[in-house]
């Protein structure tokens, strides 16, 4: 409970966010170099906001629970006035002339902002090994990627480089990391928070989500980003509950599904381990755990990679150097102009997605691979919706492994793409799923666990979470950096 | 030489684009207006910043369904965005936000006439569309193109013709009468010289009385009524010259060169394109409810075939006349605002399409701009028609009116101008016409029969009188007097 602890300290005016804050930026100073989560710090806005919060305490007019915490942004979020690169080289110096609504809405709740954080480029990746910037590594063993695409927002938060940060997710790039870094880490329900001024990977997936050190702290944070923004068509109206009204309850007589789909050969066996022994968990705070089935798991990951190419090809189209990012000024033509800046701006993953994107979807191939593609999405959607009407959550592994060295994946996407077998189906359904860590590897990395809700059941989530956190202790371990 | 239409059939189809009169862009807030200084009417969403995203402009729909109303369309309930992906400058976004398999409109038609001749042209459908941005060409630095984003998001809407069109005579008539019919609506200025309305025609010809269609070509942006006549005459000719010859029409873009007066392969676009559409995941499919449709159908007003009939029917106009009249909407609302007050439709219409129009097109203005108010035209002609003055004597006073918005009635006293119709004074100028000694030859021509000898004697009266005088009644007296 970071947030809330430091939260009361401040109350207490034990400690001022400005002394928080330059906590924080030395600890980023001193670490950040081995783990390279930051990839910008804002010293000096992070100090005039953290200065601007304490004089609002002292004169009363404190705004919230986030007013003068320290967190990061993953380097996704658009920020108006900072730099803002995805961790690609095709918008290295790029400022944007905007902000984005989520980097809006904490401003206006008070938080400070320590920098923007460390990701694979353009949010495609399971290790933030695909940065353009350097990987990032995980705190728990610095020889050890942090999972990714929220790499470096995962590893700030259990580094405690920052009280929490903000990722997005589109496959699992928020609750993989969590995973991988020992956090907590929320997907919420597509629509839920604005898409606006998230730089757009895969339109119909990407969501943004809070990460930090417990479910308590993840449902201040939900508070201050979700409900419905005018800027965003596909945000939903829906009224947003006080998150932190969940915390605290008991979850007597929550119905949990175990789907057997997701205990599969090739998952760790410390794993299936860890992740049953939370099911008894929650057996003794009395909720009842049975098997589900979600017969059409296995087209998750197939489903994912022609959607999720698909949209990028497009949502990429607009790097070509043109009004902004890298440009290849010694081009001759235009089309060379085009071809030269976005090879030297894009890495090798990025191009890779945007050939197979463009490739399912064009003349020919369309009604073959995206179309069908789709159409399995739905089929994957309603295995969900059957499943819900039997019980009120889903437990799963979040991932097959714990974390992996850096360079052990990378030259084989599709043993890459296999880190996000449980977490995919949950963003191709829109539904909610956080991540919580239960448990420890023979080598001391984190294990975690996936809960997943129905559509906008978020709170739900949270008191799960929460509860189990009451009972466990697993979230409050910490790396010795 | 035998005429192209001999031997061979033209097949024509037109693609019409055309700017929607909405105050605002179509995905987002931006002014719509793309005449301010370069790249001024722009944000982050029009100029495809990372993280942007399109929102819907609802004016720019209830335009659309306006449209499609008023060209007979089927409204479909529910119509999809799709991405329309290719590279180039002018798209911000690296691709157009358009509509595809699900289109605002599906179906409709326009009635109209060429040579007298009723015809009926089908569409396909409408969609709805953003426009892109602009780009100029430095001819002193060929290496050089500067990009103007104002124009980038437009609304547009894209109405598709059946190949329907068979000449380039009536390629120009539908043309015309989609542009009047949006013009009529509201929802576009039809201004083609600034590219609010833009052309594109798809020409395939076939010898007569086959049925398969011709490899078909389309000629891009003939913006002008003349010019499309002349594009798709020299089109169509240059294919049958192709065809004749043994060789193969190419399917591909052209381009109408109205200084040389031909078209010319555009090499740059070379096959078609893989445009890869799929529908926008930014974007919710468009619900149009039955009930937005009668709300929209509301405001659709009476149109100018159907003003003209009425025309016709009520103030007895001729048919020709009541088409011209109802052309432009305003001209049209201004003749019904005074025949409302002055009831003399067939004099007042008659000095519309003739004064009016003259006068309107010699100064420059457009009939909102005026100062002369339907209500004073109606009473000018008031005038008329109660002889207290002469037509000439109005069209005499006309322009001023027009420069200084004073009432007919006020000017002709002022300069009175008044018609002398009583006959004493009539009677007492003929006598003094007469009474000179230089008249007596023509006095004695007239009772030796030469009968046009009374059109100069008229004309006498006229001059003496400063124009003043009635003519008909000069008549009637002047033949009296004469015998």
């Amino acid at each position: 409970m970071r947030i809330r602890d430091l939260q009361e300290k401040l109350e207490k005016k034990k400690i001022s966010s400005t002394e928080a804050t330059q906590n924080y930026l030395k600890r980023i100073a001193a670490f950040n170099p081995k783990l390279n989560c930051f990839l910008t710090v804002c010293e000096n806005e992070a100090l005039a906001a953290a200065k601007a919060s304490d004089e609002r305490r002292a004169a009363g007019r404190t705004i919230g629970p986030l007013d003068g915490i320290p967190i990061g942004l993953k380097d996704i979020f658009v920020t108006e006035g900072i730099r803002t690169t995805c961790a690609s080289k095709i918008l290295e110096n790029y400022i944007p002339p905007y902000d984005g609504t989520t980097s809006k809405r904490l401003k206006e709740a008070g938080a400070v902002m320590l920098g923007k954080l460390n990701m694979d480029e353009f949010a495609m990746g399971s290790s933030n090994e695909h940065s353009a910037f350097g990987p990032a590594a995980n705190p728990w063993n610095t020889a050890m990627i942090p999972g990714g695409s929220s790499g470096g927002s995962a590893a700030a938060v259990a580094a405690d480089l920052c009280a929490a940060s903000f990722g997005t997710d589109t496959g699992g790039s928020i609750r993989q990391p969590a995973a991988f870094c020992g956090i907590t880490g929320m997907k919420p329900t597509y629509g839920r928070v604005t898409r606006y001024g998230i730089i757009a990977f895969a339109s119909s997936l990407d969501q943004a989500g809070p990460m930090g050190n417990s479910a308590a702290d993840v449902a201040v944070l939900l508070n201050a980003t979700c409900g419905f923004d005018e800027n965003d068509s596909t945000s939903l109206k829906e009224p947003v509950p006080d998150f932190t009204q969940s915390l605290g309850k008991d979850i007597q007589g929550m119905k949990i599904g175990i789907p057997a789909e997701y205990f599969i050969d090739g998952i760790d066996p410390e794993i299936e381990t860890a992740v049953r022994e939370a099911a008894k968990v929650y057996e003794k705070m009395g909720a009842t755990v049975r098997e589900i089935r979600l017969p059409h798991t296995e087209y998750a990951v197939p489903t994912y990679y022609i959607i999720a190419p698909a949209e990028c090809s497009a949502n990429l189209a607009r790097y070509d150097g043109v009004r902004f990012g890298l440009r290849d000024k010694k081009a001759e033509s235009l089309m060379e102009m085009y071809t030269a800046s976005r090879t030297q701006g894009f890495g090798p993953e990025v191009t890779l997605r945007i050939v197979l994107g463009t490739y399912v979807l064009s003349s020919g191939y369309y009604d073959a691979y995206y179309l069908k593609a789709q159409k399995v999405r739905t089929l994957i959607k309603n295995d969900f919706v059957e499943a819900f009407r039997k019980v009120d959550a889903i437990l799963t592994p979040t991932t097959p492994t714990t974390a992996f060295k850096r360079g052990e994946k990378i030259d084989d996407p599709l043993k890459m793409y296999l880190n996000d077998i449980f977490t995919i189906p949950v963003n191709l359904a829109g539904l909610p799923g956080i991540s919580l860590p239960c448990g420890f590897s023979g080598n001391g990395l984190p294990i975690g666990m996936q809960l997943i809700a129905p559509p906008l059941q978020e709170a739900r989530l949270i008191q799960l979470g929460d509860a189990y956190q009451r009972e466990t202790g697993w979230h409050l371990r910490s790396p010795v950096l | 030489m035998s005429a192209w239409n001999e031997k061979y059939e033209a097949v024509i189809g037109l693609e019409i684009h055309a700017q929607l009169l909405t105050r605002s862009k179509l995905f987002c807030r931006c002014p719509a207006d793309f005449h301010s200084e370069p790249n001024t009417n722009i944000c982050p969403v029009c100029t495809g910043q990372p993280g942007a995203l399109p929102v819907l402009n609802r004016r720019a729909v209830e335009m659309a369904v306006k449209a499609g109303l008023a060209l007979h369309c089927d409204i479909q309930e529910r119509s999809v965005f799709a991405r329309k992906n290719y590279f180039y400058p002018d798209l911000p976004k690296g691709y157009q936000i358009s509509q595809y398999e699900l289109p605002l409109c599906l179906g409709g038609f326009v009635d109209m006439a060429v040579d007298g001749k009723k015809q009926r042209i089908t569409l396909q459908r409408i969609h709805m569309e953003e426009d892109a941005g602009k780009l100029l060409h430095d001819a002193r630095h060929p290496k050089v193109s500067h990009v103007d984003l104002n124009r980038c998001s437009v609304p547009l809407i894209e109405i598709v013709s059946g190949p329907d069109i068979r000449t380039p005579q009536e390629a120009a008539e539908y043309y015309r009468t989609i542009r009047n019919t949006l013009v009529y609506l509201g929802v576009c200025d039809g201004n083609m010289q600034e590219g609010s309305l833009r052309c594109d025609a798809n020409i395939s010809v076939r010898p007569c009385g086959q049925k398969e269609f011709g490899t078909r070509a389309e000629v891009k942006n003939v913006n002008s009524f003349k010019y499309i006549e002349s594009a798709v005459l020299y089109e169509i000719k240059r294919q049958i010259g192709i065809v004749e010859s043994g060789g193969k029409v190419l399917q591909e873009t052209r381009l109408w060169n109205s200084e040389k007066c031909e078209t010319r392969s555009m090499r740059s676009k070379e096959e078609a394109h893989d445009y890869r559409y799929f529908p926008d995941p930014d974007l919710l499919p468009l619900v149009v409810d039955k009930k937005w449709i009668e709300e929209i159908k509301k405001t659709v007003p009476e149109l100018g075939p159907q003003k003209a009939r009425r025309f016709v029917a009520d103030f007895g106009l001729t048919e020709y006349n009541a088409a011209v009249l109802t052309a432009e909407k305003p001209i049209a609302d201004y003749f019904e605002a005074a025949v409302q007050i002055h009831n003399h439709p067939v004099r007042l219409s008659n000095w519309i399409l003739s004064e009016l129009m003259r006068e309107l097109k010699d100064r420059g203005l457009d009939v909102t701009e005026i100062k002369t108010t339907p209500k004073q035209l109606g009473s000018l002609i008031d005038l008329i028609e109660k002889g207290t003055i002469s037509g000439k004597i109005a069209k005499e006073i006309f322009p001023e009116m027009l420069n200084t918005g004073t009432e007919p009635a006020d000017l002709v006293k002022e300069k009175g101008l008044q018609q002398v119709s009583d006959t004493e004074t009539i009677e007492k100028c003929i006598e003094e016409i007469f009474a000179n000694p230089e008249e007596k030859d023509n006095i004695a021509k007239w009772r030796a029969g030469k009968t046009n000898v009374l059109g100069y004697f008229v004309g006498q009266v006229m001059k003496a009188t400063r124009g003043k005088a009635n003519p008909e009644k000069v008549n009637e007296i002047l033949r009296k007097k004469l015998g």
